[in-house]
């Protein structure tokens, strides 16, 4: 029995070698050349040349999936070996920096149209002066930016300003001083969206013709005048007219059409379309048509009768009975009117149904 | 020139189907080819595609007419047909009147068909219905508006008016000048 467990604790060892062998076999993979790595980007790079894939034939996929296989093995045993750190309770590993330098998403940006100022600069020769930021301000005391907030020489802060010899004393230089700046940086902004639309080659709304000169046409001051209702902040709305003065005619949206040649068979399909919801609306029942029809019917049925009769009052001289029962027919119909053609008793043959066109029965072609 | 628009094309089918009903659509879908409608100087036109490539290349105030005028819009934009649309009415005319050739003449002088000229009419024809009018030749003669039904012309008196005139082939004479 010594022997016997001696021989299953080998068994056991053996056994236990043979499991650490496979584990080790399963994560090592032999490979030619080495893989290249790039982990910031989580990137293997397979250079060996796939000789097995080429004659694997109908194992194709096969020899795929364990190609795959064993690369990804490899990544993964790269990342195995990165620094961890644990985040959260999760066991984390950092990635190095990602060294492939990936494509452009997008396209490169076209080169824009110069500005004024820069195609000015261009040709004179001007190149930008390189200026420092802060600039010592006496005022304060203190280094202040050049422009912006709180800058170093605000002229709108000044507590005294000279009026200048030639200038009206009662004149108001501040509010003056104020107007400009707020004229300059209006400047400013019209040629800054110049710019922009020299940029994107789009037009901007122009005030040709709004400014009064001396000569303009009738035309023009009307055209300047509408533009002036319109610019209110409610777009013209509340603007009051003159007693006599008519509204603007023509100041609607303007109709636009299909084209001439559009696609015919859209056309053709809007307009069977457009036919079947015709059709649809219309009701199926006319009740006017099914009393006339049954009223025709009626007719039919009595003047058959009368034939007969004639018939056979040749033979039994005059009978008066079913004629009697006749005149209460009609009274009878109008209180059926109303359900149509659910109320159609079977009077006369019942070939009469349907629309008839000229047909072979004395009720088709009407005689005068 | 141009493609009608979508209440136009409404309204103009309105006053057609009054005529042939359901087979107007046979008339925009047809078999032999594509035909289409085109609005010109408040006139509709009927044509095919080739006409129309053709007609493109005249200016539109030269352009007197292209294909079939169907009719017009008027001012208020109500739709009229004339007589010019009979060939595709005549076809598929759903209401049929054939009058005597005794008062044939009158109704192509543009009178109204009285009951004594009337010689057949489509059973179940109901009043105001659109119809055309034939001769007893099975010639078209033009198209009109049913005054009474089937049933009351039957019980009408002979002086009595069965059939309003709407559009007779004689106009093509009476009003030449004003026909595309």
């Amino acid at each position: 029995t010594r022997a016997m467990e001696s021989q299953s604790v080998e068994e056991l060892l053996a056994k236990a070698e043979r499991d650490e062998a496979e584990k080790l076999q399963r994560i090592t993979v032999h490979k030619e050349l080495e893989l290249e790595f790039d982990l910031g980007n989580l990137l293997a790079s397979d250079r060996n040349p796939p000789t097995g894939l080429r004659c694997a034939g109908p194992t194709l996929e096969a020899e795929l999936r364990s190609l795959a296989r064993d690369n990804t093995q490899l990544l993964i045993n790269q990342l195995w070996q990165l620094p961890t750190e644990r985040v959260e309770e999760a066991l984390v590993a950092r990635l190095p920096e990602p060294t492939t330098r990936l494509p452009r998403e997008k396209p490169v940006p076209r080169p824009r149209p110069l500005t004024r100022w820069q195609q000015f600069a261009r040709l004179k020769g001007i190149r930008p002066k390189k200026k420092t930021n802060l600039v010592w301000d006496e005022v304060s005391g203190q280094w202040r930016r050049r422009w912006g907030y709180q800058r170093a020489r605000d002229d709108t802060k000044e507590w005294l300003i000279e009026v200048p010899g030639r200038a009206d004393p009662l004149e108001d230089q501040f509010a003056k001083r104020v107007q400009a700046k707020k004229e300059r940086v209006a400047k400013n902004e019209l040629n800054r969206l110049r710019n922009l639309a020299r940029a994107h080659k789009m037009q901007l709304p122009s005030a040709a013709g709004m400014h009064p000169t001396g000569h303009q046409s009738k035309e023009e001051l009307g055209r300047a005048m509408q533009v002036a209702k319109v610019s209110t902040a409610s777009v013209g709305r509340f603007q009051e007219r003159l007693p006599k003065e008519k509204a603007p005619r023509g100041s609607g949206k303007k109709r636009k059409f299909q084209p001439l040649f559009g696609d015919f068979a859209a056309e053709k399909k809007s307009q069977l379309e457009l036919l079947r919801v015709m059709n649809s609306k219309k009701p199926q029942l006319d009740v006017t048509r099914a009393t006339n029809k049954q009223m025709r019917e009626e007719d039919q049925e009595e003047a058959a009768k009368k034939r007969k009769m004639s018939q056979k009052g040749k033979r039994k001289g005059g009978r008066q009975g079913p004629g009697g029962k006749r005149k209460g027919g009609p009274p009878h119909l109008e209180g059926r009117r109303k359900g149509g053609f659910g109320g159609k008793i079977n009077s006369g043959p019942p070939g009469l149904g349907g629309k008839k066109k000229g047909g072979q029965h004395q009720g088709g072609k009407r005689r005068k | 020139m141009r493609p009608l628009t979508e209440e136009e094309t409404r309204v103009m089918f309105e006053k057609i189907a009054k005529y042939i009903g359901e087979n107007l659509q046979l008339l925009v879908d047809r078999p032999d080819g594509t035909y289409c409608f085109r609005l010109h100087n408040d006139r509709v036109y009927y044509m095919s595609e080739k006409i129309l490539k053709l007609a493109a290349n005249i200016s539109g105030d030269k352009l007197v007419s292209l294909g079939t005028c169907f009719g017009k819009f008027t001012k208020t934009h109500k739709f009229r047909l004339h007589i010019t649309a009979l060939d595709y009415l005549a076809p598929y005319a759903k209401y049929k009147v054939w009058i005597k050739p005794g008062a044939e003449q009158s109704f192509l002088y543009g009178n109204h068909v009285l009951k004594s000229g009337l010689g057949r009419i489509t059973e179940n024809t109901s009043q105001y219905q659109g119809v055309v009018v034939y001769s007893m030749a099975d010639i078209p003669l033009g198209f009109g508006v049913a005054a009474k039904s089937t049933q009351d012309c039957r019980k009408v008196d002979p002086m009595a008016i069965v059939i309003f005139h709407q559009a007779d082939v004689g106009e093509y004479v009476r009003h030449e000048e004003t026909l595309t």
